[in-house]
């Protein structure tokens, strides 16, 4: 085999992989982190509704509760903001030679964004939910 | 992991590989037009975030009608909006099952459990999306 693909994650971090591989790692983890929580939800809002069951009233309630939102809120918007930088160097290469400063621009929107979230979302519970 | 074998030319993973990014971009457009119908219709003042954020991601009636602005469900419960959340909610489950289909692929690599996993997605995304259309339609 001429690649050797067997590096250490924080190896990988630390030469070539860099921001970028954080993201990249990132990207996937929210994605799955979505796909559970969403469609956990959206499977116990069925049955909450149909047939009124105990255990998806527990977990809807779960899903409800401002700590567990701060989490999704995190995982939406980063997989969101990604996404986009990702969709939008995919679909216009020619722009690939600012990957750095498109992963830049990312972040200091993400932080602000996501910060404003949970001070609201803090704020909200400390005040009485 | 082994190298996944995508060959060039129109093929299933090519299309896939387009649809992600198209629904992506969708789906941000989507959202921003359900924050700004939430806020056109009160959210500004009589809306809290949590609410706000149904409204944007999900409009469907047991989500709006559980905010406290009144009247709210005549607005909502019009076809525009039924067929705006069948949009969201194609393009999110569809997205979502590939993503899930690509992620698993990376660790399954070249085996007979390959399409064995495709045929297993396709069933869980079929039974997503009826179920979504279902719940859009009957609450």
């Amino acid at each position: 085999m001429a690649l050797n693909r067997k590096v250490g994650f924080f190896q990988g971090l630390k030469y070539q992989g860099g921001g970028t591989m954080f993201a990249w790692m990132l990207h996937r983890i929210t994605g799955l982190c979505i796909l559970t929580f969403v469609g956990l939800h959206v499977i116990s809002s069925f049955f909450m509704q149909q047939t009124g069951s105990e255990v998806a009233t527990r977990i809807n309630t779960i899903y409800e509760n401002w700590v567990f939102q701060i989490f999704v809120a995190f995982f939406v918007i980063f997989h969101a903001l990604n996404g986009f930088r990702i969709a939008i160097l995919d679909l216009w290469p020619k722009y690939l030679i600012y990957q750095r400063e498109a992963l830049w621009l990312q972040w200091c929107i993400f932080v602000p964004v996501y910060g404003l979230l949970v001070f609201i979302l803090v704020q909200r519970s400390l005040a009485g939910g | 992991m082994s190298i996944r074998s995508v060959q060039p030319g129109m093929s299933f993973e090519y299309i896939m590989w387009i649809f992600t990014r198209i629904s992506g971009l969708a789906m941000i457009l989507l959202a921003g037009i359900g924050v700004t119908a939430a806020f056109m219709m009160g959210a500004r003042t009589q809306m809290d975030l949590p609410a706000l954020m149904r409204w944007t991601f999900f409009p469907n009636p047991n989500h709006v009608v559980n905010s406290n602005i009144p009247d709210v469900a005549v607005g909502w419960a019009t076809a525009f909006w039924q067929i705006m959340q069948m949009l969201i909610i194609f393009f999110a489950v569809t997205h979502a099952f590939n993503g899930l289909r690509i992620v698993l692929e990376d660790f399954i690599g070249q085996s007979y459990l390959k399409p064995m996993l495709r045929g297993l997605i396709l069933l869980l995304w079929m039974f997503s999306l009826i179920t979504a259309v279902y719940v859009i339609l009957a609450s």
